[in-house]
């Protein structure tokens, strides 16, 4: 693969990740369970909205088809979506919620440390700015794993129905794939975060008094545009005002 | 007005830094876009006057207000046309906020944030920072939520007087 190519590609995945997670956490939007905590979710959202626009904006660049952020975030269909699986699983419950927060945040924690020090200095530079909003959502994600694992039997029985139903999602952020290889060392390895992520996971999980699923089959296929029924509904809404009123501003 | 062709470059800078010095900022009107530390560079080109700026936060939405208010300013004071880009690196942070700043946000009502941020990678639960009062300078306050009104703070309470604040988040 061509690696002006494989970047476009790569921009996506983080891209089109902190898009569709950004959407997911704003849907608790005037839902959530205390006004503090609905609060903290939509700013959560506005952070991975942001970063998305940055990574969608240089992915346009580089395409150089005159596709901006906008039109790549509203004018695609499914298949050309190239966020991780995790990132559109539906809300769920509070526990799903955070759950699936949690694990994302660790993973993405890890992910623009290294991007940080990419060769690339555009990306660079997105990746060590979004780092330190990343660290501030692990720590709230976090906190509440621990918060609801350890709270009553029934927030403990929710957390862990979550991380149970979650875990089949978190193998594809590790692997390696045409795109990854042909970036080379300009971009972190995915399977060299593994162990830094795990060990996060499993400091949280603990404390949580919660049981870490074993390792074995993962979904995956977001990253090659084979998505869940989950992403069209998401899209749906999403894509909406802008396919229905083409070229609308405020 | 000045003829603003006529000045020196380096007058025509320093007048802009001096315009950007009295834009506040949309969300927090207390600091100038130049306390905030978002206003990076300021160059004298070609075809203009070119002003770098960087996002506080990703999401920001107050960053496409910043910037027209700081063209529109500018263009006030007759030092157009000007040229706005968005630089992201170094990545924006809450040392740039000096020590003059910080005691215009205590003043306006806002805890600044303590100290420097952190480097490299945090503890995943360290303890929580404990803002002085920005009303009675008391330091008996808790944290009620790590995510306020705008994406730069969080929300305490003094447990003394009892007030409500906002702690500007240390990045």
């Amino acid at each position: 693969m061509e690696r002006a190519a494989a970047l476009f590609e790569y921009l996506l995945r983080h891209g089109d990740s902190c898009l569709i997670l950004g959407h997911r956490v704003a849907e608790w939007c005037g839902h959530a369970p205390e006004l503090e905590e609905d609060i903290a979710l939509a700013n959560i959202g506005l952070d991975l909205t942001g970063q998305a626009e940055q990574f969608l904006a240089y992915a346009g660049t580089l395409e150089g088809k005159g596709r901006d952020a906008d039109a790549l975030a509203y004018s695609r269909d499914a298949w050309d979506f190239r966020n991780a699986l995790l990132c559109e699983r539906p809300n769920g419950d509070f526990a799903h919620t955070m759950v699936r927060q949690f694990l994302f945040d660790a993973w993405q924690v890890e992910a623009f440390a290294g991007l940080a020090r990419a060769s690339d200095a555009r990306l660079a530079g997105i990746a060590a700015k979004a780092a330190k909003e990343a660290h501030y959502h692990l720590r709230h994600s976090g906190e509440w794993v621990v918060r609801l694992g350890d709270g009553t039997a029934e927030s403990h029985a929710r957390a862990q129905a979550a991380v149970d139903a979650l875990w089949e999602y978190t193998g594809e952020f590790f692997e390696t794939d045409a795109v990854v290889a042909a970036l080379g060392d300009s971009v972190p390895d995915p399977a060299a975060l593994k162990p830094a992520w795990n060990a996060t996971v499993d400091e949280v999980l603990r404390a949580a008094t919660l049981r870490r699923p074993k390792d074995g089959w993962t979904q995956t296929g977001g990253y090659a545009g084979r998505h869940s029924e989950a992403l069209g509904h998401l899209l749906a809404t999403m894509q909406f005002l802008p396919r229905a009123y083409p070229g609308a501003t405020w | 007005m000045v003829n603003a062709v006529a000045s020196p470059a380096s007058d025509r800078v320093a007048r802009a830094w001096d315009v950007l010095a009295h834009v506040p900022d949309p969300e927090v009107p207390a600091l100038s876009l130049v306390d905030l530390g978002v206003v990076r560079a300021v160059r004298d080109g070609a075809a203009g006057l070119e002003v770098d700026l960087t996002p506080t936060y990703s999401g920001c939405p107050a960053t496409a207000a910043i910037a027209l208010d700081a063209r529109l300013a500018l263009e006030r004071a007759g030092l157009g046309p000007v040229r706005i880009a968005t630089v992201t690196d170094p990545a924006w942070t809450t040392d740039w906020i000096g020590p003059a700043a910080r005691e215009k946000l205590r003043a306006y009502g806002i805890a600044p944030p303590i100290g420097q941020a952190p480097k490299g990678k945090r503890a995943l639960f360290a303890e929580d920072v404990r803002p002085a009062c920005p009303r009675c300078d008391s330091g008996r306050v808790e944290k009620t939520s790590e995510f306020g009104s705008t994406a730069c703070k969080a929300l305490y309470r003094c447990l003394a007087c009892r007030e409500p604040f906002e702690y500007f988040k240390c990045i």
